[in-house]
């Protein structure tokens, strides 16, 4: 029985090393431990044994029945990978051709300038204001100090509409808006288009983007404007950029300066960025001119404040190295998903 | 303003002998407010070109028209120079560039052999050695410059001469000036004079201000008064008009001097008396006017508003028209000038003038500058006027001129002064405090420093009565801040201590609700594929027609700008096609597969109440796009619309067909309603219109008003229980007239479902054989759920029953 018992097992032995399929070995499955299995039928005989030999075959039986359920489920598994490997192998593609491009858009460089502004800003407790493009000459000019005759507006070819209405050549306008409706402590910036009579080239355009910010409150000094300028230039041009103040006029501001940052492509040596100079102007500010206040009904004695504005495009060109300003108006998308 | 900046150190006690002093000073004076926005140093690069003498002349052994020169250069041996110059002569005085010399545009002159004939050099004609012949009198580009014949030097001895012998050519000529051009703010009107500029070098450097010493000899007997009168009627626009009188005028060249120093500020000389007013002008701001007496008919000078209607002929011979908001200078018989702006042609001084009047006026800034404006003149006289000047210095200036005339011996001053005036200025007593104006810029300057800022600046300081009082020519100075804004310029801004708001109230900074939903339309467009564009507000009214719009249609009523920059940005848009257009036009020329766009800007809608009211500034997101490879249909187009429409949580929306939009497909456009309120439309590009603009057929654009979708914004979403009992589902196909629109299929399943029914979606649209003619079979999967049970059949049959008999008795649809 017991040779018997062996040559069953060397036969299934050889005959699964021989099963490459799932199919051949559920055969064999069969074959041996099925119902109608090798040794299935051993079992069946064992009647015909004397009872001490009963337990001895029986476990005997039992234990080929164990390897060779093992063994099955081995090979099972390794079938399995083998067919999931090649199952795979099949499903190879090439990694190194394209993607099915989903194209992903891009926010306009001017506004990312402005948005980034904008948080700046945020961050030392400004509010955003906004105000219209279509302006009345008070709110762009009459109330800045600039009566109609003024030389200054000389300096701001402007667009008009009527007499009395134009479009804004500057976002100091924002400034009697915000004033006339809100009383100190204000902090705003306002970033919006302005229009002057330019003709179009590469560094002049009828339309561009200012951003505006005003500050009102009690005991705001110079001391403050420069301050809080110099976070500006370090945040948009570097940490190791310095600010220069040059007086200036403008007629709603006084003391009035104009600002230039060191190169931010030499660094202060002079190069041809600068024209030279070391220097690049970049913005316009000042204290807020007593009768501006006292125009919108604050009083200039209790309060003073500081206003400035910014050049937009001017800081887009630096940042992302574009020479020819017209390419920001054109909705050319090569140009813009660059950005 | 152009300076001379020998004229302007002439004021002061400033030297400046280097490069390093020059630059130097032009830092300093940019930082304390005048700033240099260029420096020429002429004649600076011209090096080693010495005036030499012309020996003798032979002609060249080996050439017809090339001569060989011998030149006394003053080192003892002359030296030899061919040139091919027609013009030299024995006894000529001529610029000679010696060997290593450098002569304009940085050539290099070398010893060589011309034609076998050693030449040690070259002459040189103006343009060798950078200079304008048209600068100096009978100066000209034919051959060599000869000094002799130059009326620059028309009095000068032979002595002379031969004292400048081997001397550099460029200062003998008064060329090697150096010129700074300073940028002028509006307010200083005393900046626009040398002598103003020179007192703001003297503060800046330190130094000294040195006026010059006026004093006039009135060396003629009469008196100015019995030979002329002035009657000024229009004393509001003339607060002073004050007049000399010359005799014995003798009308001449200028002196060298003045002629250089002219010169180089970009005035070129005329004669004496005209140069003179100039050179006044260019000293004290002060423009000046020379009439020839003879011409003023009835010995009388008139300051009177012009008439309406009234013509003149200017200096520069043109006839212009004046009217009665013009100021002009008449006669007896008509006007003589334009006041401030310029003079006229028949009062102009001649070569036989022999008495003159001398005018020095100040006339109103904003007269001079309109009437300058509407005759289309800006001269350097009225571009002084029109800043506001000083009837003081008013005077003095006459007097200078004076002065000039008897120094320049070219006539005989009268005596006395015609002075019509409404008055001396009083100038203000501005309040301010030392401790005020500390704080204000956030210095700590003593009382002391700032006196003497305000002293240099001649303005009278009174810290102690709590007063300053400016200068008369400082107009600009009225309020506290200006004084501040004086004391700060040469404190030195730079010196300002930087806070941040330290001593202020702490403030809160937010984007308000209407800029955060931009920000998320921006973030959800660009996150879909699109690029954010940035478009001119401005646009042609020719893009109405290019759009097909009707002749009546209300778009066409935009807001005109009257001095537009052409035709093509005359207008205010109305509506964002024509920018969205130009831009997918100018891709699709660039030849790009694929383009998708987007932009939030105004268009401007006039409003009922305009032009009292501004035209309302609508916000419109307007997006778009095509692909050339046919990826772009109208309800991949659509699929945007909602993802956008979901993104912002928007859920009460609708879309209905739109047929008349003239620049849209009448069958695939529709029209956005949020809530029942009107959004927008989206939709196809009418290929007509597409072809015209240059854009791809399958073009889709949407023009959405923000202001309707935001006020449907969610801003806040509340969170829904996740459904704890299944769905169940059901599938319907239902036949009915194929124009019903799906939408309003939808509806009616959405009404009748009631809350049960938890989603309903279109998967089949069937038009064909399988379906009558003029029929569709549209087929919808519904979800049935209910949160508190499970639902039954008998339940879902119900509902299902409700939705089929509304179809039925809505649209006459039937069950497939």
């Amino acid at each position: 029985m017991k040779n018997k018992l062996e040559a069953i097992q060397k036969e299934f032995d050889e005959r699964l090393s021989l099963a490459v399929s799932l199919d051949k070995l559920e055969e064999l499955k069969v074959a041996y431990l099925g119902k109608k299995g090798e040794l299935t039928s051993i079992l069946k005989g064992m009647g015909q044994l004397s009872p001490e030999e009963r337990p001895v075959v029986g476990q005997m039986v039992n234990t080929v029945r164990a390897a060779m359920e093992q063994k099955i489920t081995e090979k099972t598994e390794q079938l399995k990978a083998e067919e999931t490997a090649k199952k795979l192998e099949a499903e190879k593609v090439d990694v190194t051709m394209p993607g099915k491009t989903k194209k992903s858009g891009s926010l306009h460089p001017i506004n990312q300038i402005s948005d980034e502004m904008k948080d700046l800003f945020i961050g030392m407790g400004y509010e955003i204001a906004d105000g219209p493009e279509v302006e009345f000459d008070y709110y762009n000019f009459e109330a800045l100090n600039l009566p109609e005759g003024h030389p200054a507006r000389d300096t701001q070819d402007t667009f008009y509409i009527t007499e009395q209405m134009l479009l804004r050549t500057q976002t100091s306008s924002v400034q009697i808006r915000v004033m006339e409706n809100k009383k100190p402590p204000i902090k705003i910036i306002c970033p919006g288009k302005v229009y002057r009579a330019d003709n179009v080239d590469a560094t002049h355009s009828p339309i561009f983007h200012q951003i505006e910010g005003l500050v009102v409150d009690k005991g705001v000094t110079m001391g403050d404007l420069k301050g809080t300028l110099e976070v500006y230039a370090k945040h948009m041009f570097g940490p190791e950029t310095k600010i220069r103040l040059r007086p200036h006029h403008f007629p709603f501001t006084e003391p009035s300066a104009e600002v230039d940052v060191s190169c931010w492509t030499c660094g202060g040596k002079g190069c041809r960025m600068c024209k030279g100079e070391g220097w690049i102007e970049v913005l316009g500010c000042g204290m807020v001119h007593p009768d501006v206040l006292r125009r919108c009904g604050i009083d200039p004695e209790v309060y003073s404040g500081f206003a400035f504005g910014i050049g937009v495009e001017r800081t887009a060109m630096a940042r992302f190295g574009v020479t020819d300003m017209r390419q920001f108006f054109e909705g050319d998308t090569r140009f813009l998903s660059q950005f | 303003m152009i300076a001379p900046l020998k004229w302007l150190l002439s004021y002061t006690d400033i030297n400046i002998n280097s490069k390093e002093e020059l630059h130097d000073f032009t830092e300093e004076m940019t930082l304390t407010g005048t700033k240099v926005e260029g420096v020429t140093a002429k004649g600076a690069d011209i090096s080693r070109v010495v005036v030499a003498k012309c020996l003798q002349v032979e002609k060249h052994e080996n050439s017809d028209h090339l001569f060989v020169c011998q030149l006394d250069i003053g080192a003892g041996e002359p030296i030899q120079i061919v040139t091919g110059a027609q013009n030299m002569r024995v006894g000529a005085y001529v610029p000679a560039a010696l060997d290593n010399s450098t002569i304009s545009e940085g050539r290099t002159i070398k010893a060589g052999k011309l034609r076998g004939v050693p030449s040690n050099g070259m002459m040189c004609s103006f343009e060798e050695i950078g200079l304008d012949c048209n600068d100096y009198e009978n100066g000209n580009n034919d051959g060599i410059m000869i000094l002799q014949d130059l009326g620059e030097f028309k009095d000068c001895t032979e002595e002379y001469f031969e004292s400048i012998v081997g001397k550099d050519i460029i200062p003998v000529l008064g060329a090697d000036e150096t010129v700074i051009d300073f940028e002028l703010t509006s307010n200083r009107a005393d900046c626009f004079s040398i002598l103003g500029l020179a007192r703001e070098a003297a503060i800046t450097m330190h130094g000294k201000f040195i006026k010059p010493q006026i004093s006039v000899k009135e060396e003629c007997n009469e008196n100015a008064a019995d030979l002329i009168s002035v009657e000024v009627q229009a004393p509001d626009l003339c607060p002073r008009y004050a007049a000399r009188v010359v005799k014995d005028v003798k009308i001449g060249p200028s002196p060298k001097w003045m002629k250089e120093r002219l010169q180089a500020a970009g005035v070129r000389s005329i004669n004496n008396i005209v140069d003179i007013t100039n050179y006044v002008m260019l000293e004290y701001g002060q423009p000046m006017h020379a009439f020839d007496k003879r011409t003023i008919r009835g010995n009388k000078i008139i300051v009177r508003r012009a008439a309406d209607g009234e013509k003149i002929t200017t200096l520069d011979e043109q006839e212009r028209t004046l009217d009665s908001s013009m100021l002009v200078i008449a006669d007896a018989q008509g006007s003589t000038a334009i006041a401030g702006v310029m003079g006229g042609l028949n009062s102009e001084i001649e070569p036989d003038t022999t008495e003159i009047v001398f005018e020095s006026a100040i006339f109103d800034a904003v007269t001079v500058r309109r009437g300058a404006k509407k005759v289309g003149l800006r001269t350097e006289a009225s571009l002084r006027f029109e800043k506001g000047l000083d009837t003081v210095l008013c005077l003095e200036a006459l007097d200078r001129a004076a002065q000039l005339v008897e120094e320049l011996g070219a006539g005989k001053v009268c005596q006395g002064v015609i002075d019509c005036s409404t008055g001396e200025k009083v100038m203000p007593k501005i309040k301010c405090s030392v401790e005020g104006i500390n704080t204000f810029i956030g210095i700590s300057a003593t009382q002391e420093e700032m006196e003497k800022i305000l002293i240099d600046l001649e303005c009278t300081p009174c810290f102690d009565k709590g007063y300053v009082i400016p200068p008369s020519f400082r107009g600009d100075l009225i309020c506290d801040a200006d004084i501040a804004e004086e004391i700060a310029r040469f404190y030195g801004y730079n010196k300002i201590e930087s806070r941040l708001l330290n001593g202020c109230a702490t403030t809160l900074g937010s984007r308000n609700r209407t800029q955060k939903i931009q920000d998320r339309m921006r973030k959800q467009m660009t996150g879909m594929g699109y690029n954010e564009m940035l478009t001119f507000s401005f646009i042609s009214p020719s893009v109405f027609d290019k759009l097909n719009l009707p002749a009546e249609c209300t778009l066409r009523d935009a807001v005109t700008i009257q001095n537009p920059l052409g035709e093509d940005y005359s207008i205010m848009r109305t509506t964002m096609m024509p920018s969205f257009l130009e831009s997918i036009a100018n891709n699709y020329a660039h030849r790009v597969e694929e383009a998708a766009l987007f932009e939030i800007s105004y268009v401007y809608i006039k409003t009922d109440k305009y032009p009292e009211e501004l035209p309302e500034h609508r916000e419109m997101l307007t997006f778009g796009k095509y692909a050339a490879n046919g990826n772009a249909d109208f309800f991949e187009f659509k699929g945007d619309v909602e993802a956008l429409l979901e993104s912002l949580k928007i859920t009460k929306y609708e879309f209905e067909p739109e047929k008349e939009i003239a620049f849209m497909h009448p069958g695939r456009t529709a029209r956005l309603f949020v809530n029942g309120k009107d959004a927008g439309i989206f939709g196809q590009i009418h290929p007509t219109v597409a072809k015209k603009w240059g854009c791809p057929a399958n073009t889709f654009a949407a023009m959405f008003r923000t202001d309707v979708l935001m006020a449907n914004v969610t801003d806040i979403p509340k969170n829904k229980e996740l459904p704890k009992f299944p769905a169940v589902t059901r599938d319907i196909a239902v036949v009915l007239d194929a124009d019903v629109p799906a939408g309003h299929v939808e509806k009616l399943i959405k009404q009748r479902g009631g809350k049960a029914l938890e989603s309903c979606t279109l998967f089949d649209c069937y038009i064909g054989a399988q379906v009558p003619e003029g029929k569709k079979s549209l087929a919808y999967a519904l979800s049935f759920r209910d949160a508190t049970k499970t639902l039954t059949d008998e339940d879902v049959s119900k509902f299902m029953k409700k939705i089929l008999n509304g179809l039925e008795m809505q649209f006459g649809a039937s069950l497939r």
